[in-house]
């Protein structure tokens, strides 16, 4: 297979903050005690994609994520890892490494998705078509950062949230249209010309851009070395590749031709592609102009290219762990709902203790829960719904509800944690009371504490 | 009775209410638009033959065939004509299909129509709304069933239109109807009609659907491939609206943009969409071709020609679509083509070729004569040698050896063509002259309409004038009038309408001719290389969007400042000149303030730039008479300018637009800025405080914009100096 896999796994991500810190950069966040990179990895893996360019904001971020993975993966996958400066935006992350990018085509997968659709059908989709980009679009979740949580708004909490606004033809297979970020909010704008050649198309709100894009590498790069202003992929890149598509700047002519070739193979498929729609028009009297002169013909044809989408069976989970609310999510859903990704295999109670965990007496794991090893509970505890990481040592009389506790931490007796987040090496001491927080790495909470809906961390030194 | 049908399933409520209500509709005779001229200067619309039978009958039969039990006919132009003609035929004798008319002389707009029909309080329940000119042979029982449906659950819902799928032409953009492309979204689930956009309301590249409709609906669709057939299925209360609104004319382009722009009320449409059936509405030249060619082609089964289903004489269904009625005389050498339509009484001579064209009742057709894609109706007579192509012949034409029609050609009734004579491409032939012509402003359009009627009184009766005048002699204009239509005609060509010949293409009988297509391929594809090279067609999207779009409100903001300008210039001008008030001055510029929703500083600084704008054009030649200029005129004018300075917020902007314009507008200024600055405060108009406020708001700004502050650098030194020695 042609295909170059890029993972733009991100950097010191500053809306994560205080989860990540000079040691944990966002791939290594833990999403039930694995990094986050793991499961864009792992999933490549299964779909046999071992050739892969790991893209990581900051040399010392790359450092780390460059030591884990040649740890874990070592054997199993070829990886590199490339560090770029911080701040380039994934545009930036890709023209910094285009030198290494030869293959036909380049898949480009975020490090931050967690999700169990193959990226093959990406890949695959995108070469059917022989489009110029395919997106993977899945159902916006349901509990996104719209949930009751530090950040949502109330009126919106019954809602999936509103990610992007996609347009589709009736096929559902080609990108029409899409607006992402600010202009979700503002009215939509869609382009005449393209509407008339795909006549009837489906404008969605419940859909997720999800950052997995199957490029043409060299439109790609023609379109970053045009357009030195494009930042990002998902916001500027892609915009500008699908509301150009019916007057594409790009293709050359050699191009050109393999499209109208393409475009008949689809009439005889019965697809309505828009480009074939617009090269041979339904009324017969457009053909009748063919012959009409060769000068005539030649500026009628357009340049077009396809923009591709596939869409994720609705079954699928598919999340990208970019705000504090989407780490909560994620990790609550990879041990409930989508427990299928997270590896472990569950046990009858539907929860993973660890062997080497040690639980006091009366101490209760109820489902939907992992803990980690070496961890040690004291007695009479009630842990729900939550994650808790290796080596922590939890005292007695402790609730954790909704929450997710990093390695290494330390909690008192009688704390009361629930839909919060605990860094590593966090201590915790007696009677601590913590309520949608996050506790930021090596932070020590004093006795007694109460918290509500705060972020704790420890002030770095910048 | 299929009413009821749909009653029984939609549930018990359903059935009693249409027990108690038959089902009405309202069948509007008039289109209230003047496409069809100039032959609906002396026939309306409704009247006029479609295959041989008049179009109201095809609508009044399929009303019939759909269950539909009272018909109010709205009559207003050529209403005696109409209602004779409906007095005539059986219509009024039918069981179970009551017919009447209403009649009107003053409407002149759909709206007006429906208002009037609402007082006459004929309508009871839910009515079928559609014009004189539609051929359906759609059921509506479904739609009927699926808007009471919709009534019962929300009583918002107040009308259902019916669409077919249509793509317009990749080309012309316009459908096969010759109608305008038609943009909609609809949702998906609850067929409701969110957008409307019929004629492209301006050339914008862009349909731009407001974010609130995808905060309720998760997803939209948007459709350039549906057809509004002009059916409605209305609730009583559509006709209330429509006196509650009493700007309401067109049924589209007011009430229907009206109820989907004014989310107060909540009202909602909703769509139904045909599949198998056909419905569509004769709106030009070109829908009358399309729906006469799908009609002998039996799309409309079973009004067909054929089938006796109203008022027509029965015709026989030959080989290859052709229709031939029992009573023809067709010389053995004439070749009649596939899909073509003979009517009763005609006599059609040798070696004529017809084909694609209907040829009415009681003609006489000459040998030799070759016609194609015609519409020749009713007492014409083609004399030998003649050719007609893509044309339409009303009653009574006589068409002289050797005449031809070019296509698009329209020949109104008892026109008489020259021998030989060649009647130019989409020309529009009448005996009757073309009213003067009228701003074509959208309003009028309906204004236009009306004057129409008036200006030409009695219409019914001008037929029979005309064949007074006939069998006399020829009056002097129609003397000259046959010099027109060439030797021994009789006629007016009817110069082109607004669109010129440009447009009249679109909308003609004939088919769009293929250097036309060319034409329209070139430019379009021209336009599409200008947006490349624009690049920014669109704004860069993301973050990016935001900013532009405040550029935008900004520049609005800035062109309402210098059009307010402007007129703060002109009434000071004529202040100057006048000598008015300086009370009535500021009057003045208060309300065009107001008007214009500016601020107090903003009058400052306009005033202040007119004064010094008249100051530089008065007369002067060297720097210093300029300065002079100035101090007259500020001394004279101060106490208005004062008015406005209140603050010294006022005067600092009083400072900057002095900046601004020396910089900018009046060049001469620039060298003179410190003495006219000093002037200004030797005059008490600035005081001190605002010009060390300037000058040390300006401290902080680019170097390029210190130019002026380091000019009156001195002259802020001796201020500061000055203001250290009072303290």
């Amino acid at each position: 297979m042609d295909f170059q896999v890029v993972v733009l796994a991100g950097g010191f991500s500053k809306s994560l903050v205080p989860l990540v810190s000079k040691e944990v950069p966002k791939a290594l966040l833990p999403v039930a005690n694995r990094p986050v990179l793991s499961y864009v990895l792992d999933l490549l893996e299964q779909k046999s994609l071992k050739d892969l360019i790991v893209v990581v904001e900051g040399e010392t971020a790359a450092l780390s994520v460059s030591a884990w993975i040649s740890s874990t993966y070592i054997d199993r996958l070829h990886v590199e890892v490339a560090a770029v400066p911080e701040d380039v935006g994934t545009a930036g992350a890709i023209r910094a490494i285009h030198h290494r990018l030869t293959a036909k085509d380049i898949l480009v997968v975020s490090g931050d998705l967690v999700c169990d659709v193959p990226p093959g059908a990406v890949a695959a989709a995108h070469r059917r078509h022989d489009a110029v980009v395919t997106a993977l679009l899945c159902s916006a979740p349901v509990s996104g950062p719209s949930d009751s949580g530090s950040s949502g708004a109330k009126d919106k909490a019954k809602k999936p949230g509103r990610y992007n606004i996609i347009a589709l033809d009736p096929t559902k297979q080609f990108l029409l249209h899409i607006a992402a970020g600010a202009e979700v909010e503002k009215d939509i704008r869609v382009q005449k010309s393209i509407l008339r050649a795909v006549s009837q198309m489906e404008i969605r709100s419940d859909l997720m851009d999800a950052h997995v894009y199957a490029f043409k590498r060299s439109i790609l790069q023609d379109v970053l070395n045009q357009k030195e202003t494009y930042q990002s992929l998902r916001r500027d890149v892609l915009p500008y590749l699908v509301r150009s598509q019916l007057r594409s700047e790009l293709l050359s002519n050699g191009v050109q031709s393999e499209e109208n070739g393409n475009g008949k193979d689809a009439m005889q498929n019965v697809k309505i592609l828009p480009s074939q729609l617009l090269a041979n028009a339904s009324t017969p009297s457009f053909h009748e102009l063919y012959p009409l002169g060769p000068d005539g013909s030649a500026s009628m044809t357009r340049k077009t290219h396809k923009c591709c989408v596939y869409i994720a069976n609705k079954s699928k989970y598919c999340a990208r762990l970019n705000s504090i609310q989407a780490f909560s999510d994620i990790n609550r859903d990879v041990v409930g709902d989508a427990n299928h990704l997270s590896g472990y295999s569950f046990s009858v109670h539907n929860n993973v203790i660890h062997p080497s965990a040690v639980l006091g007496s009366k101490t209760t794991v109820g489902p939907q829960c992992v803990l980690g090893d070496g961890s040690q509970m004291g007695d009479k505890c009630s842990v729900k719904k939550s994650v808790i990481g290796r080596h922590c040592r939890i005292g007695s009389n402790v609730k954790v509800v909704s929450s997710v506790i990093m390695d290494h931490v330390t909690i008192g007796d009688g704390c009361s944690i629930q839909g919060s987040v605990i860094c590593s090496n966090v201590q915790l001491q007696d009677r601590v009371i913590l309520k949608d927080c996050q506790v930021g790495a090596g932070f020590v909470v004093t006795a007694g504490s109460e918290y509500k809906a705060e972020s704790l961390a420890k002030k770095e030194k910048l | 009775m299929v009413a009821k049908k749909g009653g029984n399933r939609g549930g018990e409520d359903a059935e009693e209410e249409l027990k108690r209500e038959p089902l009405q509709a309202i069948l509007l005779a008039d289109s209230f638009a003047t496409k069809f001229r100039p032959i609906t200067l002396e026939r309306p619309k409704v009247l006029l033959p479609l295959v041989n039978v008049p179009m109201i009958d095809y609508t009044l039969a399929w009303l019939e065939s759909a269950g539909v039990e009272e018909v109010f006919v709205f009559c207003c132009a050529h209403s005696k004509q109409v209602m004779d003609y409906l007095k005539n035929s059986k219509w009024f004798a039918q069981p179970n299909f009551a017919v009447s008319t209403i009649e009107s002389h003053n409407s002149i707009s759909a709206g007006d129509a429906l208002r009037l029909i609402y007082e006459r309080h004929v309508i009871s329940g839910d009515f079928i709304l559609v014009t004189g000119d539609t051929v359906s042979n759609m059921p509506l029982t479904q739609a009927l069933k699926e808007h009471k449906e919709r009534r019962r659950k929300d009583n918002n819902a107040v009308m259902t239109i019916v669409i077919k799928q249509s793509k317009p032409s990749s080309i012309t953009n316009q459908s096969r109807l010759g109608t305008e492309e038609l943009f909609m979204a609809i949702d998906p689930d609850k067929k409701q009609l969110l957008y409307y956009e019929d004629k492209a309301d301006d050339h914008k590249g862009t349909i731009s659907l407001d974010k609130a409709l995808l905060m309720d609906n998760a997803s939209i669709s948007l459709h350039n491939d549906k057809q509004d057939c002009y059916i409605d299925i209305c609730s009583p209360e559509v006709l209330s609206l429509f006196t509650d609104n009493f700007d309401y004319q067109h049924l589209r382009r007011h009430f229907v943009k009206g109820l989907l722009l004014d989310d107060i009320m909540g009202y909602k449409i909703f769509t139904h969409e045909i599949h198998s059936s056909y419905a569509a509405r004769i709106d030009n030249y070109r829908s009358y071709d399309t729906i006469s060619k799908d009609i002998i082609q039996r799309w409309t089964y079973p009004l067909v020609p054929d089938v006796q289903f109203f008022g027509n004489c029965a015709t026989k269904l030959e080989r290859r679509g052709m229709y031939r009625a029992s009573e023809v005389g067709l010389s053995r050498s004439a070749q009649i083509g596939p899909f073509t339509v003979i009517g009763n009484g005609t006599s059609i001579g040798s070696n004529t070729e017809i084909s694609d064209s209907v040829v009415g009742e009681d003609c006489v057709i000459g040998s030799n004569v070759s016609i194609e894609g015609c519409y020749i109706w009713n007492n014409v007579t083609v004399e030998d040698g003649c050719k007609l192509k893509h044309a339409i012949v009303c009653d009574g034409v006589i068409m002289k050896s050797g005449a031809v029609l070019e296509p698009g050609a329209v020949l109104s009734f008892k026109v008489v063509v020259g021998q030989q004579f060649i009647v130019p491409a989409y020309s529009k032939v009448s005996l009757l002259q073309q009213p003067v012509k009228q701003d074509s402003d959208e309003e009028l359009e309906y204004a236009d309409n009306s004057s129409g009627i008036i200006g030409i009184p009695s219409i019914s009766s001008i037929p029979e004038k005309l064949n007074d005048q006939f069998s006399t002699k020829l009056s002097d204009s129609q003397r000259r009038a046959g010099s027109e239509v060439g030797d021994g005609g009789v006629g007016f060509i009817w110069s082109l309408g607004e669109g010129g010949h440009e447009e009249e293409w679109r909308h003609s009988v004939a088919p769009i001719p293929a250097d036309r297509l060319v034409e329209i391929i070139k430019t379009a594809t021209d336009a599409l290389e200008i947006s490349n090279q624009d690049g920014n067609f669109l704004p860069p999207s993301g973050e990016l969007e935001p900013d532009s779009v405040d550029n935008d409100s900004d520049e609005d903001a800035r062109d309402d400042y210098s059009y307010f300008e402007k007129e703060v210039e002109a009434t000071f001008l004529r202040a100057v000149h006048e000598n008015v008030k300086e009370d009535h001055i500021i009057l003045e510029v208060n309300s065009l303030r107001l008007s214009y929703n500016l601020t107090s500083t903003d009058c400052a600084g306009a005033l202040f730039y007119s004064m010094m704008k008249l100051a530089s054009d008065t007369p002067h030649d060297t720097p210093g008479e300029l300065v002079k200029n100035v101090a007259t005129v500020i001394t004279k004018w101060k106490k208005l300018l004062k008015d406005y300075l209140t603050s010294i917020d006022e005067e600092i902007e009083v400072i900057l637009k002095f900046e601004e314009m020396c910089l900018e507008s009046t060049k001469e200024y620039t060298p003179l800025f410190v003495q006219v600055l000093h002037l200004l405060y030797n005059e008490d108009v600035i005081q001190e405080k605002s010009i060390l406020d300037w000058a040390s708001e300006k401290e902080e700004a680019e170097e390029s914009d210190k130019l002026f502050l380091k000019q009156a650098e001195k002259f802020i030194q001796w201020l500061n100096e000055a203001s250290e020695e009072e303290d």
